[in-house]
């Protein structure tokens, strides 16, 4: 299993790609696969503020539901709707089309602290 | 204590399924996905393992007055080859288990029971036989697949070419068939899925040669491996009751919706006292399905009415061919009318949902 080099990840299995001060957020392969097929999922209102380690999204399984956390603090200015009847996006293309939420960062130095692609897989 | 293998376990592993811990056993919980395996058991055909289930024979002349002593419905209304779906109660009317009761004659009859209840069972069965009929435990004698969809008569048709699969109707059952060339299998029209299909029982030492032959003769027809995932949004779509969530010792036949298979009229069993009085005094809860909006309640996530909770999920899914969350739960009896609206409190948040018509799922004609 591969994970992209151009992003960071939590041991709570998010990933993070920071573009400029706006973090784009998702689920990893791994957590995807451990999930199963996602049928809802839940996303924070735009606008609202998040601290780091907080829960701001749930991903709900046939099987489980599981809590999104903020890998870093910010304020929700996106989230992806083109997840609404199609939440097999999160389990065919995780890294990808199934992004969940885009937050402004208070702060990009937070980011670098994550794990990279080698740590997170290695943490597996 | 390491878990309980199927005979069809290494078929697992190399098929690459997902093995969880499933009341001691160690079964595959999906193998491509729940959705996947789901649509293919609806729209064409499904392979289950249910090894797991347990098999307890009761024989001798007494065997049919030991069947009506233990069981809820009517074993006296069952012929040769027929089987019936049955609870088991406490003195409470507690269900003790639910089961399907397959009679082969008039002194031998076979009852499959559910995997977490095995032990528990062959116990109470032993406990309660008062005209000392014969009970023999056979868990371990077979090995028992579930072939369900549009296409399971068609392969078990071609695995077992003696017999004439069409004339096997609903709850009845070819003893002693030929199946993949394996004698003394039991092929039974019966199932936990909605599906037409087949329960079929085999020695256990045969489970190789079946599975190769199942699959070698599903294959044209698209079969899929179903794991307990799949299972159980399928039998969750036909509001069919799972023990240990749904059914319980502390549930009564008539709360869960099973009078259907309660025969007071048949004469004394254990629990009928208990079961009568309580339909005397008004059944004071029942066993519904709901339909919840937005998010999919979990077992024990409470409802309410208004502000006040009345009741618990027993269990909740994604529909995947109703296309909507559904949840089954007790409620009081005056608000387990159709169209009632109720709220479930999903991990703190409140979810509209309503009583709903059962089965959720009906097969296109």
């Amino acid at each position: 299993m591969s994970y992209p080099n151009d992003r960071r990840y939590a041991s709570s299995h998010e990933w993070v790609k920071l573009e400029g001060d706006v973090a784009t957020i998702g689920i990893t392969q791994h957590a995807q696969d451990q999930l199963g097929d996602v049928v809802h999922v839940e996303l924070p209102a735009v606008g609202k503020a998040v601290a780091a380690g907080e829960g701001m999204a749930e991903v709900e399984s046939v099987k489980a539901v599981s809590d999104i956390y903020a890998p870093v603090a910010g304020v929700v200015v996106e989230v992806n709707g083109a997840l609404d009847g199609n939440e097999g996006m999160i389990n065919s293309d995780p890294h990808g089309a199934g992004w969940m939420v885009r937050l402004r960062v208070a702060d990009p130095g937070a980011v670098a602290g994550l794990l990279d692609a080698a740590a997170y897989a290695a943490s597996l | 204590m390491s878990l309980r293998r199927t005979p069809f376990h290494a078929f697992h592993k190399e098929a690459g399924a997902r093995l969880v811990d499933f009341g001691g056993w160690e079964m595959p919980v999906q193998y491509t996905g729940i959705l996947e395996e789901h649509h293919g058991c609806r729209a064409r055909v499904g392979l289950f393992d249910v090894s797991h289930m347990g098999e307890v024979r009761i024989l001798g002349p007494r065997a049919l007055a030991a069947v009506q002593h233990l069981v809820t419905n009517d074993a006296a209304k069952l012929v040769d080859g027929q089987a019936m779906y049955t609870a088991m109660c406490n003195e409470r009317g507690g269900i003790v288990d639910d089961l399907i009761v397959y009679r082969f004659g008039a002194e031998d009859y076979l009852i499959c029971v559910n995997a977490a209840n095995r032990d528990k069972d062959l116990a109470w069965m032993r406990a309660h036989n008062p005209h000392g009929a014969e009970i023999r435990n056979e868990s371990e004698v077979w090995a028992q697949v579930a072939i369900q969809g549009r296409h399971a008569a068609a392969i078990v048709q071609q695995l077992a070419p003696a017999v004439d699969v069409a004339a096997i109707a609903t709850y009845h059952f070819a003893p002693d068939a030929v199946f993949a060339g394996i004698e003394g299998c039991v092929l039974a029209r019966t199932g936990y899925t909605g599906e037409d299909g087949f329960e079929v029982f085999l020695p256990a030492g045969a489970a190789d040669v079946a599975w190769h032959a199942i699959h070698a003769a599903g294959a044209p027809y698209g079969l899929v491996d179903v794991g307990l995932g799949a299972r159980d949004t399928l039998r969750l779509e036909m509001k069919y009751a799972l023990y240990g969530n749904d059914i319980t010792d502390d549930t009564t036949p008539l709360e869960a919706g099973l009078a259907w298979v309660t025969k007071l009229e048949k004469g004394d069993f254990v629990g009928r006292d208990a079961i009568v009085a309580q339909k005397q005094a008004g059944v004071p809860r029942r066993l519904v399905g709901l339909r919840v909006a937005e998010r999919i309640a979990r077992p024990h996530s409470p409802i309410l009415h208004g502000d006040v909770v009345v009741g618990e999920v027993t269990s909740g899914t994604r529909g995947p061919s109703v296309e909507a969350n559904i949840a089954l739960g007790y409620v009081p009896t005056a608000l387990a009318a159709v169209g009632t609206a109720l709220r479930i409190d999903i991990r703190g948040k409140m979810a509209e949902a309503i009583v709903a018509k059962t089965p959720f799922y009906t097969r296109p004609t």
